[in-house]
This record gives C-alpha cells, sequence and structure tokens, in this order.
C-alpha cells in the first residue's frame, strides 16, 4: 500500500531478558520522513524495542533479541554488520540530558570526530553549524561555542544533545521520552523541532504521554504487555480506534 | 491524633517532646565531648612533637678565624692537589687549636683549659670538613679565613639544656672548665645556635658526631622508592580498573579477582615483606636494601588502594555519559578513555596521593628487605645510584635515632617526625587541591 | 485574547485553515441568500437552480469542518481561548449550514411561485428582507473574524429589525388575503418564504453570540429580544 518502501521494518521481533519475555512478535514498519511514536503504559516494553533499532541492547548482556529488523532493507543484526557504524546512521536521543561535560563545539563535533566524517577544520565546522542550525539553537549558542556544554537550561541542553546526535547524519532519530525532563515551554520548543526535523529525518519517539504523541507523531503504535496493540495513522488511534484495549488506554481507562 | 478530649495548646509542650528534647541535648553534648577529646589529643601530639622536634634544626656553631699555614699544608708550595691530599685530617687539626689560642688571647678570655681542650669543643667531622673546603679551594692557603664549624653535640647539648654542670661531672667527653670557656665565648657571639640545614640534607652520623647526623640520604631514599611506586603503582592500578570496571565479563573469575583485591587491601603489611624478599631479593637477585626492592613492595601494597578508589571514581560517573556516547557510535573502549576517565580523574588522583602517603609511612614491609638496618653514609651520586645502591628510608632513619641512647640523636628523632609530617600534610594538601582544581560538573 | 503565535506552529497551521473553510462557507452562503432572492424577483429559474445544486457545496464544508473540529480537538487537546474558537466555529458551521437550506427551500418555492399569481411588491419586499439579512451575515462574519465582541452585540439587537419587517410582512399578506381568496395559496408560500428568512436572522443572531463566546466566555445573557409576536399578539391577526 506505501509507495516508499520502510526506512526500518521490523519483523516477527522477539526480546527475553534473561527468562522474562519482554517484547512478543512485534512487527512494524518505520516510514521515512515521519514521526513515529510508541506509546503505552509503564513497562510495556516501547522503550526496550527502540533500544533494539540501534542494537542499544548489545550493552545488556542478559538481553536476547531474535527476529528480523531491517534499516534499509539490511539485516542490522547481521554478523558483517558493526553496531558503531549502525549508530552513526540511527541516532539517539535520551530522557535526561545528557551532554558531555566538554564545549558546546566538542560535544557537537564528537560523532563526527570519531566517525571521520570531514577532512579539515573548516569541514568540521561547517557540520557543526549545520548540526546546531537545525536543531534550532543556534541563534542561541553561536556567540558561546567554547561554554561549557552543562551550563545551559534543560531545554537547551536537550536540543544541543539532539544537535549532536544529527551532527552524524543519520537517517532515524530515536528518541527516548525526550520531553520528559523538561518544563513545559521547553517541551513545546523540542516539538516544534520535531515536527521540523521531519523534513530531513524518520523520528521514533517514545512518550509516556498520549498527548505528546498525538500532538507530534504521524503514526502510533500502541504497546501493551509487551505486545503491539496497535499500529495506526495517528488521527485513527486518537479519533476512533480499533482495539479495545487501545481505546481504554487513551481514554485513561487503563494504567 | 491524640484522642483526648481536652485541647492540647501549641504552647504547652508535652512530656513526650520534653524527654525527646533532653535526649538530644545530652547526644549533642556528648558528641561535642568526643570531638573536645579528640582534640585535646591532637593538640598534645602537635605540641609534643614542635617542642621536641625543633630543637633538631638548630646546631651550635663556632665562628672562627683559622689561618691556613702554607707549612703545615702545602709544604712544597706549589698548590699540587695530589700532594695537598696527602695531607690527612690530622694535619688540619692542629690549626683548629692553634685558632682557638689566638682567639683567647685576642679577646682576652680567662680559661684554665688549654688550646687541645679547647679544640675539643669542636666537632670531630670539622677537620675533615676543613680539609674539604681547601682542597676545593687551594687559593685560600695562607690566608686566615673565618669558619663557621659545628659545635660537638655536648657543647650544644649544654647550649640546649640538656647537659648541665652536675652531669658534667660524670661526663667523660666534656669538662667544666670547657662549659665555663664556652659561656664566655657565647658572650662574645662566637658560639651560637643557629638554623642547621645540615640535618635536612646530610647522612647520618656515628656515635661520635651526634651533630652531624642529617635525614638528607633517608630522604633520598624515600623519595626514590616512591617514584618507584608512581610509576608502577599508577598505571598498573588504574589499567585494572578499567578493565574490571568496564570490560570483564561477569563470570566466576572476575569476582574471585575482585574479592581477592579487596583481601589484598586488609593483608598485614610484613607479609608483603616477605614476598619481597623471597622474589625480588632471593629468585631475581636485585641488590639488597635498594630504593628500587623496596618501591616494587610497596608497589604491590599500595595497588589495592589504588584499585579500589579508581573503581569507585569509575563508578560515580554517571551511566547516562556512557550511553550518550555509545548513542553517539562510539566502541566502548571509546566511551571509557574519551569521557569516563577524564571524569574520573578527580577521584583517581585522591586515591593515588593517598596510596602513596601511606607508602612512604610503612617500615614493616622494608624491614625484610633490609631496608630498615642499613643506614646509608653517603648521597647518591647518579639516578641508578639512587635506586640501586643500599639505602634506608626516613620512617626507618627516625627508628634508628630513637633507637640510640644518645639524647641529641633522641632530639633528631622528633625533628625527623616533624620532616615526615611536613611531607604527609603535603602530600594530602596537594591530594584535596588537585581534586578541587579537576573536579568538573555533569 | 491571545493575539502571539503557538510555540507549535502547526496548531495555528489548523486553526488558521479551519477558520478559512469556514469564511468560505459563510460567503457560499452569503451567496445563496442574494442569488435565491434575486432569482425570485428576476424571475430566473436557472438561478434558482444553482441555488439548489451549489448547497450541496455547503453542506460538505459543513461535514469537513466537523471533522477537522473533531480532529484538532483529539490531537491538540486545546483549552481556553482555543476551545472557545473551535466549539463556535462547529455551531457557526452548524448555523450556516441551516441558513444555506433555508436559501436552498427559498429557491425551491420559486419555482411554484412563478406558476401563480404575482403578488404585488412581494419580490421586491423579500429582496429588501433577505439583503438585511445577508448584510447582517457578513458582519456577523466579520465581526467573528475581527473577535469585535461589540459588534456582535450590535448585530444581536438588528435581529429586532428583520422581526418588525417580518411582521409588516406577515400583516401585509394577511390582508391580501383576506382582499381576494385567490390570493391564499401565493400568500401562503410568500409567508413561508419570508419565515424562512426570518429564521436566517435568528441563525445569524446565534453567530454573533458565539463572537461574544468566544471573545468574553460567556453567551450574552439577556434573553433575546422576541420581536416577532405574530404567535402572541391577537391583535396582529385581527387586522
Amino acid at each position: 500500500m506505501t509507495s516508499t518502501p520502510s526506512k526500518i521494518s521490523a519483523t516477527q521481533v522477539n526480546v527475553h531478558y534473561g527468562d522474562a519475555h519482554a517484547i512478543k512478535d512485534v512487527n512494524v514498519e518505520i516510514a521515512p520522513n515521519t514521526v513515529t511514536a510508541f506509546i503505552g503504559p509503564s513497562g510495556c516494553g516501547k522503550s526496550t524495542f527502540l533500544r533494539c533499532l540501534n542494537r542499544m541492547n548489545d550493552t545488556i548482556d542478559i538481553c536476547r533479541v531474535t527476529g528480523n529488523i531491517l534499516f534499509d532493507g539490511e539485516d542490522i543484526y547481521d554478523r558483517k554488520v558493526d553496531p558503531v557504524q549502525l549508530r552513526a546512521k540511527v541516532g539517539m536521543v535520551f530522557q535526561k540530558p545528557n551532554p558531555f561535560p566538554k564545549s558546546i563545539y566538542d560535544n557537537i563535533a564528537y560523532g563526527p570526530r570519531i566517525h571521520g566524517l570531514f577532512k579539515t577544520k573548516a569541514d568540521l565546522d561547517t557540520i557543526v553549524e549545520n548540526a546546531l542550525r537545525r536543531a534550532a539553537i543556534w541563534d542561541e549558542v553561536k556567540d558561546r561555542l567554547d561554554a561549557p556544554g552543562t551550563g545551559l537550561s534543560g531545554g537547551q541542553q536537550q536540543r544541543i544533545c539532539i544537535a549532536r546526535a544529527i551532527a552524524t547524519a543519520p537517517d532515524v532519530l530515536l528518541m527516548d521520552e525526550p520531553c520528559s525532563a523538561l518544563d513545559p515551554i521547553a517541551t513545546a520548543q523540542v516539538e516544534e523541532l520535531i515536527d521540523e526535523l521531519r523534513e530531513n529525518y524518520s523520528v521514533v519517539i517514545v512518550t509516556h504521554s498520549m498527548q505528546q504523541a498525538a500532538r507530534v507523531s504521524q503514526k502510533t503504535a500502541f504497546f501493551h504487555l509487551g505486545n503491539l496493540v496497535e499500529y495506526d495513522d495517528t488521527t485513527k488511534i486518537f479519533t476512533n480506534p480499533r482495539d479495545p484495549r487501545t481505546e481504554s488506554y487513551i481514554t485513561g481507562r487503563i494504567g | 491524633m491524640t484522642h483526648t478530649s481536652a485541647k492540647q495548646s501549641l504552647f504547652e509542650v508535652t512530656d513526650h517532646t520534653k524527654r525527646r528534647n533532653a535526649f538530644e541535648r545530652r547526644f549533642r553534648r556528648y558528641g561535642q565531648a568526643a570531638i573536645g577529646i579528640g582534640l585535646l589529643m591532637l593538640f598534645t601530639l602537635a605540641y609534643t612533637i614542635v617542642s621536641k622536634g625543633t630543637g633538631a634544626f638548630q646546631q651550635t656553631f663556632v665562628t672562627l678565624n683559622i689561618e691556613l699555614l702554607e707549612s703545615k699544608l702545602d709544604k712544597k708550595g706549589n698548590r699540587d692537589l695530589e700532594e695537598m691530599k696527602k695531607v690527612s685530617t690530622f694535619g688540619y687539626a692542629p690549626l683548629i687549636a692553634t685558632a682557638f689560642e689566638n682567639l683567647a688571647a685576642e679577646r682576652e678570655i680567662k680559661t684554665k683549659i688549654k688550646a687541645k681542650e679547647m679544640a675539643q669543643i669542636i666537632s670531630k667531622s670539622a677537620p675533615s670538613q676543613l680539609r674539604d673546603r681547601v682542597l676545593d679551594n687551594p687559593a685560600l692557603i695562607g690566608q686566615t679565613v673565618e669558619f663557621t664549624l659545628l659545635a660537638n653535640s655536648w657543647i650544644d647539648g649544654y647550649l640546649k639544656g640538656r647537659v648541665t654542670r652536675e652531669n658534667a661531672q660524670n661526663n667523660k667527653n666534656i669538662s667544666v672548665q670547657q662549659l665555663d670557656f664556652v659561656d664566655e665565648l657565647v658572650a662574645l657571639g662566637v658560639v651560637e645556635k643557629r638554623f642547621n640545614i645540615g640535618f635536612i640534607t646530610g647522612a647520618d652520623a656515628s656515635d661520635q658526631r651526634h651533630e652531624d647526623a642529617g635525614i638528607g640520604v633517608a630522604m633520598i631514599g624515600s623519595l626514590s622508592m616512591m617514584i618507584v611506586v608512581l610509576l608502577l603503582s599508577l598505571p598498573i592500578g588504574v589499567a585494572a580498573s578499567i578493565y574490571l570496571e568496564e570490560f570483564a565479563p561477569k563470570n566466576w573469575i572476575t569476582d574471585v579477582i575482585e574479592v581477592n583485591i579487596a583481601n589484598l587491601a586488609a593483608v598485614p603489611s610484613i607479609v608483603f615483606g616477605i614476598l619481597g624478599l623471597a622474589i625480588f631479593i632471593n629468585t631475581m637477585h636485585f641488590p639488597q636494601s635498594a630504593p628500587l626492592v623496596g618501591g616494587l613492595v610497596l608497589t604491590l601494597m599500595t595497588l589495592p588502594t589504588i584499585i579500589i578508589s579508581t573503581r569507585a571514581a569509575l563508578k560515580a560517573v554517571p551511566p547516562s555519559i556512557r550511553s550518550a556516547a555509545l548513542g553517539l557510535g562510539a566502541s566502548q573502549m571509546q566511551s571509557v578513555f574519551h569521557h569516563v576517565l577524564p571524569l574520573a580523574v578527580p577521584g583517581i588522583l585522591t586515591g593515588t596521593i593517598i596510596g602513596l602517603a601511606q607508602a612512604l609511612g610503612q617500615t614493616a614491609p622494608l624491614l625484610l628487605i633490609g631496608m630498615i638496618g642499613y643506614i646509608a653514609t653517603n648521597m647518591p651520586e647518579t639516578v641508578t645510584d639512587a635506586l640501586l645502591a643500599p639505602n634506608s628510608v626516613m620512617p626507618a632513619q627516625i627508628y634508628e635515632w630513637a633507637k640510640r641512647a644518645d639524647p641529641a640523636f633522641y632530639e633528631r628523632a622528633w625533628g625527623g617526625i616533624i620532616i615526615l609530617l611536613v611531607f604527609l600534610i603535603t602530600m594530602n594538601t596537594l591530594a584535596v587541591v588537585l581534586r578541587r582544581r579537576f573536579e568538573r560538573r555533569w | 485574547m491571545n493575539s502571539s503565535q503557538h510555540i507549535r506552529s502547526a496548531f495555528d497551521r489548523d486553526l488558521d485553515m479551519i477558520q478559512a473553510k469556514m469564511l468560505k462557507m459563510g460567503g457560499l452562503v452569503e451567496a445563496a441568500i442574494l442569488d435565491a432572492a434575486k432569482s425570485f424577483e428576476s424571475r430566473d429559474l436557472e438561478l434558482a437552480q444553482e441555488v439548489r445544486a451549489r448547497d450541496k457545496k455547503i453542506d460538505a464544508l459543513e461535514a469537513q469542518i466537523n471533522e477537522d473540529v473533531t480532529r484538532i480537538i483529539a490531537l491538540r487537546a486545546p483549552a481556553a481561548s482555543d476551545l472557545r474558537t473551535l466549539l463556535s466555529i462547529l455551531k457557526v458551521a452548524g448555523n450556516l449550514e441551516r441558513i444555506g437550506d433555508y436559501a436552498k427551500n427559498m429557491a425551491k418555492r420559486t419555482n411554484v411561485l412563478l406558476q401563480l399569481p404575482l403578488i404585488e411588491n412581494s419580490p421586491a419586499s423579500l429582496r429588501r428582507l433577505a439583503r438585511e439579512v445577508q448584510i447582517m451575515l457578513k458582519d456577523a462574519l466579520d465581526a467573528y473574524t475581527q473577535r469585535d465582541a461589540e459588534m456582535g452585540m450590535d448585530i444581536i439587537s438588528r435581529d429586532r429589525d428583520i422581526d418588525e419587517l417580518y411582521n409588516a410582512l406577515f400583516r401585509e399578506f394577511l390582508t391580501y388575503m383576506m382582499e381576494d381568496p385567490r390570493n391564499i395559496t401565493p400568500c401562503m408560500h410568500l409567508h413561508f418564504i419570508a419565515k424562512n428568512i426570518e429564521r436566517m436572522g435568528d441563525h445569524v443572531t446565534s453567530i454573533a453570540e458565539q463572537v461574544v463566546f468566544v471573545v468574553t466566555g460567556e453567551l450574552p445573557g439577556e434573553p433575546r429580544d422576541k420581536g416577532d409576536v405574530t404567535s402572541t399578539d391577537l391583535d396582529l391577526s385581527q387586522g
């Protein structure tokens, strides 16, 4: 039905933490240049599934992932794939803003440096400026690129983290509850930014705020107890969901 | 909450509250008393050390004009060093006696003692010092030069109050007449107490020449040893910590290693001495009493401290920094070396300096490798010498002095303690300063 | 009234889009009113047909606006003035759709009326009445766009004039009907048309009330002055 191929295609994905079966048979397609939201009650597995998409679960020893996850048609769990390279293409922004305690410039430049994405210092300057512009924070920090990244407000720090993630020119941005540590104005600024990022990136955002998913995304996936219950256009999910579990969650009738 | 029918006014304090307040007041008093006792002991300790030890930094010196007679020192008159070296210290001693005689005559000092007795108030090391000066500068021969020489330790004791006229009568080294003579000289300003740099820079001395004893050589021994400890334990300790914290797989082998490291920190220090003796000296045939060997033994002792404190510093780095680095595509090693380690530096430095400070004061492990009994007489000349030539360390030197009978050595033991404490306080202050300087907020 | 922009610009775009649709609907309805009256006055059956056909567009717009408002409320959870704006748009669209229906009915009756004897001056009077209502509607929509509550209150009071004009027409038709029984049929139809136009005026008043609601947060309190006394005044019917 879709004419453009999916950016990420997950089929029959299962995740086990030791004996616990955390993600059960999840199938989902992430469309390009779209914001896809994962919603669901606490512990439903949405963050776990998100972390499968850039193999961050590899760092947890007891975590086992089975199933197929294709990025641009290539299986990311294939033996030939180095997670380091994958993470340059699939960036991640975390819940609590975590800029490195270095200068703003060095924060943004870190990704390009370790992946060797530039030849001259001028190139690197351009990369840093573009990233900061795309993250809608260039005007606020252009005069103090040497100031420490930790000396900004929460919303600004989170935008620096977003700039840092897009500096490696990823195709997909994964965001794990990026606004939960921010106040309402900063949240609104980041959501506006996410809307703008759609032009150049595919965004997957995990959020525990249904309202945020409604505001920000075009497609929404509802997770419950490790299952993907419903995945559809956001308008449809919020005006007329098909599954009664989705309806209960959206209307606030269950956790 | 209460079910009494009468309403409790806020202005009336209940018994329950009163008892609680009284208990807390008492508890605070106990705490203050404990602190008071601690402070009292601290002050007593400090006072004792300072009052007993400062004496070691002052020595009695005699200022004399000595005529360097060519006839005695350079008979041939051609300033040939080889010839002059043939004149031993016995040749120089009479010059000192003569100088005293001249002094007494010049200043009209009334005294019953003869020149030879007068010369006895000078340290027995003086002729040797004189000879060294002349050989260094042959041009001095033929002139009358003013020299400042160490007085012997009984005269020194007299000026410091250890030696009195009563016990001088029983002392074969000194006579009451000599004391009278000294009084006169003190009045003239010829004999006085001065700051003695020789205590800090000099080597230890024998029973005959207490006044000459210094802690300098032992300091070099300690220093060489500490450098060895630093250069070995810091890289090994930090690398081991990083491996255990970041890279080691979580299996039983790693658990065994971790338990053993924690236990090592509690092992009695003398066991390390035995280990050092068995491995370094008997098997590997390193020279005995060498600071290198002492350094190796103390490295083994300091490693657990450094490993434990480094691990704590690494653990304290928030995992969000690691996640951020990994999320950007850094490998685990890049994440550790670019981000975690720089943030852990304050903790690592503090742990290292504390470990070094502990090592500085160790004596038991050095006992078995021979650094305690041995007392070096000369300063090491080269770096290799400093590491391999037999030497001792400051705590050992202090112990030696404390063992000897003469109160002059006893005073030096306290002086040595002061120097040791100065080192330790400096190192700990350095630890605090460095920690503050490198502390970064995240 | 908050004039600054939302941080999330998509919300502003949505609100602008939906208000534009409402104004477009308003334009279509105004044209329908005028054209329906004109078709009767100039005896233009084709125009009447057109008005009836165009009503479908008006209905379609109302359905779209309903869907859009539902979506925006579901996705954006609007509050305060945003919420009042959306609720009022819903009501205004409903009112506009009813007005459109009345215009369509007017055009329907034109077909019949043209086959019946002409009552003098009736086309002109009706046209005047329709024109009054159309001007009122235009003003009401302007007041909405400018969020002008005073203008809204003013429009509410103008409904009295419409009602009085209708009363006059009612008496006139009664006179004609009493004069000549052959006038009864055409006058009945004409009366229905006049009543429809008067109902249009009531709906426009309702739109004006929404303007006040959006601006102040409350609907205007006093009961609307019921100028239409035909249901209660016995004297009127006596002639």
